[in-house]
């Protein structure tokens, strides 16, 4: 012992300071979690206002040119619209007639394009739909098909380089003045836009056919806009549809047309809204988490406030407004940056108790919202192909029916969008000045990479410090109960007792492949035929006990011995885990730092308090008990359908290995990607 | 006579930048050597004017040993589907966005290029563009097959992303002989002709190497502006609703807010043609069949010109049919006007007025061409062409049977910037849907594939098409190249631009037939039309974007470097003044006194939260360095600065 105190004493201050922290691991991970868990709270308090980065765009400086001419030929088309929903028979076919009619006599280029909805195709690596689908579609899909229309404004004097689109879920089956509102919307602004004369980049409006779900029409057009199909093979759009027994629908092509580069995308809904303003609702979560340009956001927010007088919301949880705590501690907030102001009137730090209530409910839903990695509307198709896009939603305060009402509203959304175009027709580049990587905390204000990065860092910061820690006690631990177990200290000992961790690290692959295997299999199951989601769910569950089974049978049990020493290989194995663990959240939150940040918030108390159950059972002491307790109720929490606290029982029961293990599990899967996680989430 | 010299720091005169012209080294002394004076003699009977004419600069033709040369300026882009694409005015006319240039020089071979960059610097001054930038190799290619039957002395390149404006009109102005203050040319007014759909200024000179002509030593100059403007009642948002679509009347005063105000003194000849096109007079004559009032054959004898379907303000001086051998459709017509006899008092005003609703459409390409961007993404992507035949294809005649089978020759020209890297073996052929083997289609194809930062990639194809396909598409894959910083333009962001693909038909010839040859020989234009020339379109120019840096980074460079720099020099100084013995010694010596009761409160408590006995208290802790001193030293510090920013901050 007094050779290592005197290698020690020698070392260098920043190889003390290690050794330093990793003697306080314990104090050290519960002040960084706690500090970590504040930091995340703290982030309302934090958001910055935002403010439009790129020049160029210049929201309202032009005036809007949209009058009620064009509202009132937009309202022809509503009533067409609607009048043609009186009768049933054959509105779908007929509405794209009229839409294409109404389209190409404004002299845009029209053109209808046909898909195929790929109803929740089910794929290992393409997790983007509910659990509960790929089964039936097998057969189905070829005479299923709904029609897209296309029309496009080919800029007058532009050259054609970019394009802006604007997109109009439209359900011709469901009908009703709501689904025809947004079309009216587009068409005043796109009949606008017709005769204007300051349009650099075309205009492509898509009619989404959305009888099949808002997502798939705009991602099937996106698709074959993309990446067309030259060969017959896929000959959806070649073969002729003779529904529409209007001569006008035989001149309209089935060919995609198209126009350049997209350069900005705008989805067009109205929802009926139950709030005593007009409000105007951004969604902009795209796939995986990815968020439009902060810009975009921001030219809408400025023009629907300061020009149109609407309101804008982003989402938010709602049943967070009402909660106490949140309220309590928004209080708290605001006393203390009160406090802070008295130290120094620059700070302004302080926010109102109110606002915070609404910044932590809005952040709370955009963590959720980019964690889930489901977009949250048709723009999410966009995303994809590297284009800005979020959808708009409208919601009126009266119903839709009074015609002036109507006219008005019509207007103000026109001229929004009108405004929205024009700004983005003035980007010279494509968006790229302002953020990427951002949360919302409430329409104009945000909470950039730079400081929610702080919370996470500070959350995850304990893992390697106790991973090492507990490494260095196993190998202090171990020389000593080496020397008293083994009769002979032969080299061939040192050396396993030197490479113990690849064991461990065995372990955890194995568990973690596991995870994996369990994750795929809903894939395979989905491709029995005539399953119902109960079988198929308890068809899972067994297979994925018994590949557990198999798993420990092949590959763990060679290593029995671990049952032999409990003391120090539990703790390498927990080593090993929380290392994976943290090198896992490090990877996760660049590719999605919210999903990070919500793994790390479930998962870093429990991998940190992580110890075996059957030591506690032993043990009998309060403190272990107490750790088990935690244990149990951490491991609950972590894994929200409560079906699964069966399965952990069951691991558990079985084995008895470590309650690490369990977790190991869940930690995979969700590692997997972050629609894995989802699918747990969907599961439940 | 004299002799005048400037200098030029700007940026084209400087090849780009690199070579400043220090003003620390004037007073300058500049030399002339070498003189070629091409002068302009003047006789005293003569006018002096004639030397302000056109060809007095173009005389430096022969320094740059120009045989022809094409150079266009555009803005907007041609709508072959709207404005046709099958006559000589649009397959002539129209050209891509931006700006074209081509010359075919008269030197050997090895020296084209040299020629080439002196004429691009001569031409970017004079029309204050920046075709210098077509001086480097990476912007310029050499077709050989499909372009012009050339023998390696063509040089091609075009700018898609110049902007047209003002100052590229003017000087193309005053190279007419009464620039725009006199004749046609006073139509040119500015604003009216910006606000149109298209315009494309074009220059195009030819010398003809005869020898034997000793008058205007073999330079033609041929200058053409083609112009689609809109009509000012057009849509003036009265009425949307499409029933009653007539199509808007027109007068010169209305559309160009002048008139002529006759002929330009010292021009030759000087007329307007009014052309219908053979798809508005089939229509014409479908009325005239349908309405029984009209039964008199107006059409024989005078034309349409007082038709019930629209009234020409003025009275034609000619009309000129043209004459179909093929077949008998419907042919064009040409409205000859003169305006030699106009003047100030009495201005030339030509106007059209609709009587009736016509719609009727051009005549097409055999194929439309369009070309798009395949795939998404940073890393790599495909360019598509495709091919759709038109109606006007069916009708064609079938005059280029060739061994038997029917095929229709296209002509693809293509120059892609080498950051765009296109793998040319991974060209699909897709006819009718159908992929097929590239021996099928492509009769002949040549490639020279491009090189990083020296040369484009080129290709140039000839397809033979069977005769009744319905379409064809071509892909090529390519990856997308990174470019070094200093090398991505100021809006990086914006993407990079693939010019346009030229399409060409061979077998078809865009050319008018004339009856009557007497007029025509005096009509430059309408010679022209008669010319045979391949129908030509251009395809749209293509946005790509590519990885583009942060150009923030450089501000994050600097932080992280500075950074590097002082943990590796503050580790290398440590090491240099270290000496191991005497910190031994001292921290022996440390260990030695009794620690400080702090650190063995904080001792104690560690071992606590540990649940390990305490250690021995002696052995001192390898953190003893938190002494109660720095402790005090940290306190008070916070505590100043604390007082400070509370009273003065």
């Amino acid at each position: 012992m007094a050779e290592t105190e005197v290698s020690k004493k020698r070392k260098r201050p920043i190889v003390r300071l290690a050794v330093l922290l990793l003697s306080h691991s314990v104090l050290v991970s519960v002040i960084c979690c706690t500090a970590g868990v504040f930091g995340l709270l703290l982030l309302p308090v934090l958001a910055k206002n935002t403010y439009i980065s790129e020049n160029a765009l210049m929201p309202g400086s032009a005036s809007s040119m949209l009058s009620n001419q064009e509202v009132s030929e937009a309202n022809k088309l509503i009533k067409e619209l609607n009048n043609l929903h009186s009768n049933p028979l054959g509105a779908t076919t007929e509405s794209h007639g009229i839409i294409a009619k109404y389209m190409s006599n404004l002299g845009a280029q029209v053109n209808n394009h046909k898909f195929h909805p790929q109803l929740n195709q089910f794929h290992p690596l393409h997790f983007f739909s509910g659990p509960d689908s790929g089964v039936m579609q097998e057969n189905s899909t070829r005479s299923l098909y709904g029609i897209n229309t296309v029309g496009i404004i080919r800029a007058p004097r532009g050259d054609g380089k970019e394009a802006i689109v604007l997109v109009t879920p439209y359900n011709a089956v469901k009908g009703g003045v709501r689904e025809t509102l947004s079309l009216g919307i587009a068409y005043s602004v796109f009949s606008l836009l017709t005769r204007v004369t300051w349009l650099a980049k075309d205009i492509i409006w898509l009619v989404a056919d959305s009888q099949y779900g808002e997502y798939a029409p705009v991602a099937a057009w996106l698709r074959d806009y993309h990446t067309p199909a030259f060969s017959n093979l896929d000959s959806l759009n070649t073969e002729t549809c003779h529904v529409g027994n209007n001569n006008f629908e035989s001149k309209i092509s089935y060919g995609i047309r198209r126009s350049g580069t997209m350069a900005a995308a705008l989805v067009l809904g109205v929802a009926y809204g139950n709030e005593n303003e007009d409000t105007l609702g951004i969604y902009a979560e795209a796939s995986n988490g990815q968020m439009p340009n902060l810009d975009l956001i921001n030219i809408v927010h400025y023009l629907a406030v300061h020009r149109q007088g609407l309101r804008v919301k982003v989402e938010q949880f709602h049943w967070l407004l009402n909660s106490k705590w949140v309220k309590s501690l928004g209080e708290v907030f605001e006393s203390l940056g009160k406090m802070v102001k008295t130290l120094n009137p620059d700070w302004k730090l302080g926010i109102s108790a109110a606002d915070y209530v609404e910044g932590a409910a809005t952040l709370a839903s955009s963590l959720y919202h980019q964690a889930l990695g489901v977009p949250t509307g048709p723009h999410g198709a966009f995303r994809d192909y590297q284009v800005d896009a979020i959808t708009l939603e409208f919601s009126l305060r009266i119903s839709f029916d009074r015609l002036d009402r109507r006219n008005d509203f019509l207007l103000h959304g026109g001229r929004l969008i009108e405004g929205v175009i024009r700004s983005v027709n003035n980007l010279l580049e494509k968006f790229h000045q302002s953020f990427f990587l951002y949360l919302l905390t409430s329409p104009s204000k945000f909470v950039s990479v730079g400081v929610y990065m702080i919370a996470f860092a500070l959350l995850v910061a304990p893992l390697p410090v106790v991973a090492a820690s507990l490494y260095a006690k196993t190998l202090d631990l171990n020389p000593t109960s080496e020397k008293d177990k083994s009769a002979t200290s032969n080299e061939l000992g040192s050396v396993l007792q030197s490479w113990k961790w690849l064991n461990s690290v065995k372990t955890v692959f194995v568990v973690h492949f596991w995870g994996a295997t369990v994750s795929l299999l809903p894939y395979f199951i989905s491709q029995i035929p005539d399953s119902d989601p109960t079988t198929n769910f308890s068809v899972w569950i067994l297979l994925s006990i018994l590949s557990l089974e198999i798993l420990r049978w092949i590959l763990v049990s060679p290593s029995s011995h671990i049952y032999g020493l409990p003391q120090g290989e539990w703790a390498i194995l927990k080593s090993a885990t929380i290392s994976s663990f943290f090198i896992g959240l490090g990877l996760m939150s660049v590719i999605n730092f919210a999903t990070a940040e919500i793994g790390a918030l479930l998962m870093v108390p429990m991998a940190l308090m992580a110890h075996p159950l059957k030591l506690d059972v032993r043990g009998q002491s309060l403190r272990s008990i107490l750790r088990m307790i935690c244990n149990l109720v951490l491991g609950v929490i972590s894994f929200p359908p409560a079906t699964f606290f069966v399965f952990k029982g069951v691991i558990e029961g079985f084995s008895g290995i470590k309650a690490g293990d369990f977790w190991n599990w869940v930690e995979s899967l969700w590692a997997w990607n972050s629609a894995t996680y989802l699918y747990i989430a969907a599961r439940s | 006579m004299q002799i005048e010299a400037s200098l030029w720091n700007a940026s084209w005169a400087t090849d780009g930048g690199r070579m400043q012209i220090s003003l620390s080294y004037a007073p300058f002394e500049a030399r002339y050597r070498g003189f070629d004076v091409a002068r302009c003699s003047v006789d005293k009977s003569s006018d002096m004017n004639q030397c302000y004419a056109s060809h007095y600069w173009w005389n430096e033709v022969k320094k740059f040993r120009v045989k022809e040369m094409e150079l266009s300026f555009t803005q907007g882009r041609w709508r072959y589907e709207q404005w046709g694409g099958f006559d000589p005015l649009s397959s002539n006319n129209a050209k891509p966005p931006g700006v074209e240039l081509w010359a075919v020089f008269d030197v050997p071979q090895s020296l084209v290029d040299v020629y080439w960059r002196n004429l691009t610097h001569t031409l970017s001054g004079l029309f204050c563009a920046s075709i210098n930038f077509l001086e480097s190799s990476t912007t310029y290619s050499a077709p050989e097959l499909t372009f012009k039957p050339s023998f390696g002395n063509l040089r091609y390149g075009t700018l898609p992303r110049e902007a047209v404006c003002t100052e590229n009109l003017t000087p193309w102005l005053k190279l007419l002989p009464c620039r725009d203050k006199a004749g046609l040319s006073a139509l040119m007014d500015r604003p009216s002709i910006y606000r149109g759909f298209y315009h494309s200024q074009r220059l195009r000179l030819t010398s003809s190497e005869s020898g034997s002509d000793e008058v205007d030593s073999g330079i033609g100059l041929e200058q053409t502006l083609t112009v689609v403007l809109q009509p000012s009642s057009w849509r003036t948002g009265k009425t949307y609703s499409v029933e009653t679509n007539i199509q808007p009347s027109w007068s010169i005063s209305s559309i160009f807010g002048r008139n002529i105000p006759g002929k330009c003194v010292i021009a030759k000849s000087s007329n307007v043609y009014l052309h219908l096109d053979n798809g508005l007079v089939g229509e014409l004559k479908n009325l005239e069949r349908e309405n029984a009032k009209y039964v008199a054959n107006t059409f024989e004898s005078e034309g349409f010109q007082s038709n019930h379907a629209f009234k020409i303000s003025v009275t034609p001086d000619k009309v000129f049919e043209e004459v179909d051998y093929l077949h008998g459709k419907s042919t064009s017509v040409i409205y000859g006007f003169s305006v030699e006899k106009y003047s100030d008092s009495q201005p030339f005003d030509l106007g059209l007025t609709w009587k009736i609703p016509v719609v009727w459409s051009c005549q097409q390409a055999p194929l439309h061409a369009s070309r798009f961007l395949m795939g998404s993404g940073n890393e790599r992507g495909a360019i598509a062409i495709s091919l759709e035949s038109t109606e006007s294809s069916e009708g064609l005649p079938t005059s280029h049977i060739i061994d038997g089978r029917c095929e229709l020759r296209v002509d693809i020209f293509q120059v892609v910037p080498w950051y765009i890297k296109v793998y040319f073996h991974t060209l699909q052929v897709f006819v009718d849907k159908q992929p097929r083997a590239m021996a099928d289609v492509v009769d002949k194809i040549r490639v020279s594939p491009s090189k990083d930062k020296v040369s484009p990639g080129v290709m140039e194809m000839i397809l033979k098409l069977p005769c009744g396909s319905k379409s064809a598409a071509f892909s090529l894959e390519f990856d997308k190249g990174f470019l070094h910083i200093d090398e991505y333009p100021p809006d990086a962001n914006q993407g990079f631009d693939i010019p346009s693909a030229l399409i060409s038909f061979p077998s078809f010839n865009a050319r008018m037939n004339f009856s009557e040859d007497e007029f025509l020989n005096n009509s430059p234009i309408l010679s022209k039309f008669q010319e045979t020339s391949p129908v030509l379109s251009y395809t749209e120019v293509l946005l790509i974007p590519l990885t583009t840096p942060d150009f923030s980074m450089p501000y994050n460079v600097i932080t992280i470097t500075c950074t590097v720099f002082a943990l590796y020099f503050g580790s290398l100084l440590n090491v240099l003044r270290r000496r191991v013995d005497e910190e031994e010694r001292i921290l022996r010596s440390r260990a030695g006194r009794k620690a400080g009761w702090i650190s063995q409160l904080l001792s104690r408590l560690s071992a606590k939260l540990r649940g390990r006995p305490q250690e021995q208290p002696t052995s001192s802790l390898p953190y003893s360095f938190i002494s109660f001193r720095l402790v005090l030293k940290i306190l008070l510090v916070a505590s100043i600065a604390v007082t400070w920013q509370y009273y003065f901050g």
